[in-house]
C-alpha cells in the first residue's frame, strides 16, 4: 500500500466514524464532568474568551434542527479541518527546517 | 477530560501552559529535523483519526462516558514529540471551533491529554525496544499497558491541577482515577486495534517499531 493510499484510507475511516457514528455516541457526561458534578464544582466552569462565538459549540453545526445531523456535519467538517491543520503544521515545519 | 475555563486558578493554568508550550516547541524543533515527505500526511491522518475517535464517546459506568485521548496512539505511530504536536493541534481546534475545553485551560489540557501520555508512552516504547523481543503480541501488550497508563497519568495530572486550584485532592483524585481506570481500558482497546491495523498494512510507518523485525515484515 502506498503512503498516499494509506492516508486516503485512514482519512476515509476517520471521516466516516465522525460523520456517521458519532451522532449515536454516548451523551453522558465524561469522567471529569461527572466528578465535577458529584463534588459541586461543575458550576465553576464557563465558556472561555472567544468561545461564545465558536462556530460549532458542543460539536453541533449551526442552524440545523436535527441534533444528530448537526453532530454528523460537525464531525465530518472537524475531521477534515484537523487533517488540514495537522498536515499543514507538518508542511510548514518541514519547509522551515529545509529538509527534503 | 477536557477542563473548561473556570476550573483552574489562573496561575495553575499559566504554569501548565508554559510547560505544554515548551514541549510543543521542542516537538516542532524535533519535527524540523525528522519530518520527511511521508510523515506530513501521517501527521494529518493521525490528527484526523484522533479527532474522530474522540467524538465516539462510549458509556463506562453509572451514566458516565469516556472517549479516546489518543496521546498513546500518536506516540506509538509518530514518536512522542510529533505526538505532542498532533494532540496540541487537535485540542486547539476543539477549544476554538467546538468550545470543548477552555481557552485559558488549553495548556493544561494539552499537558494532561497530550504531552504527559505521549512522553510516558514514548519512554515505554524506547525501553521496550531494548529489553523485549520483536514480537507482535508482546509489542501490542506494551501498547495496551501504555495507553491505560497514559489515561491514568492524565487523570492524575488533572486532579493535581484541580487540587492546586482549591479542590481538595482527597475529593477529586479517587473518583478521577476510578472512572479513568475504566476509560483507560477503552483507550487500550482502541489503541491496540489501530496500531494492529497499521502494523498489518504498513508496519514501516509505525515509529515505535522502526528498525525492528516487526517493521521489516511489512
Amino acid at each position: 500500500m502506498t503512503v498516499r493510499r494509506f492516508t486516503i484510507l485512514v482519512l476515509a475511516v476517520a471521516v466516516g466514524l465522525a460523520a456517521a457514528v458519532s451522532p449515536f455516541a454516548s451523551s453522558s457526561p465524561d469522567g471529569l464532568q461527572r466528578v465535577a458534578a458529584d463534588n459541586g464544582f461543575l458550576a465553576r466552569g464557563h465558556l472561555g474568551p472567544v468561545q461564545g462565538d465558536a462556530p460549532a459549540k458542543g460539536y453541533e453545526a449551526p442552524g440545523i434542527g436535527d441534533a444528530r445531523i448537526a453532530t454528523g456535519i460537525a464531525g465530518f467538517a472537524g475531521t477534515l479541518l484537523v487533517f488540514a491543520l495537522a498536515g499543514g503544521a507538518g508542511t510548514l515545519v518541514r519547509r522551515r527546517g529545509g529538509v527534503g | 477530560m477536557h477542563i473548561p475555563d473556570g476550573f483552574l486558578d489562573p496561575g495553575v493554568a499559566a504554569v501548565a501552559g508554559v510547560v505544554s508550550a515548551g514541549a510543543v516547541a521542542y516537538g516542532l524543533r524535533h519535527a524540523e529535523a525528522s519530518l520527511d515527505d511521508r510523515s506530513v500526511p501521517l501527521l494529518g491522518v493521525t490528527g484526523a483519526f484522533i479527532f474522530a475517535a474522540q467524538m465516539l464517546t462510549f458509556p463506562v459506568a453509572g451514566g458516565t462516558s469516556g472517549h479516546l485521548l489518543g496521546a498513546a496512539l500518536a506516540a506509538v505511530l509518530l514518536g512522542p514529540w510529533l505526538a505532542c504536536l498532533v494532540l496540541a493541534v487537535v485540542l486547539t481546534a476543539q477549544a476554538f471551533v467546538f468550545a470543548d475545553g477552555g481557552i485559558t485551560a488549553l495548556g493544561a489540557n494539552v499537558l494532561n491529554m497530550g504531552v504527559i501520555g505521549a512522553l510516558l508512552v514514548g519512554g515505554l516504547m524506547l525501553g521496550a525496544r531494548h529489553v523485549l523481543p520483536d514480537r507482535r503480541d508482546v509489542f501490542l501488550a506494551i501498547v495496551a499497558a501504555g495507553a491505560w497508563l497514559a489515561v491514568m497519568a492524565g487523570a492524575l495530572a488533572a486532579s493535581v491541577e484541580l487540587a492546586l486550584s482549591g479542590i481538595p485532592l482527597g475529593t477529586v483524585l479517587p473518583p478521577m482515577l476510578g472512572v479513568h481506570a475504566l476509560i483507560g481500558v477503552g483507550e487500550a482497546v482502541v489503541s491496540v486495534a489501530a496500531v494492529s491495523a497499521v502494523l498489518s498494512g504498513r508496519a514501516d510507518l509505525v515509529a515505535a517499531v522502526r528498525g525492528t523485525r516487526l517493521a521489516a515484515r511489512a
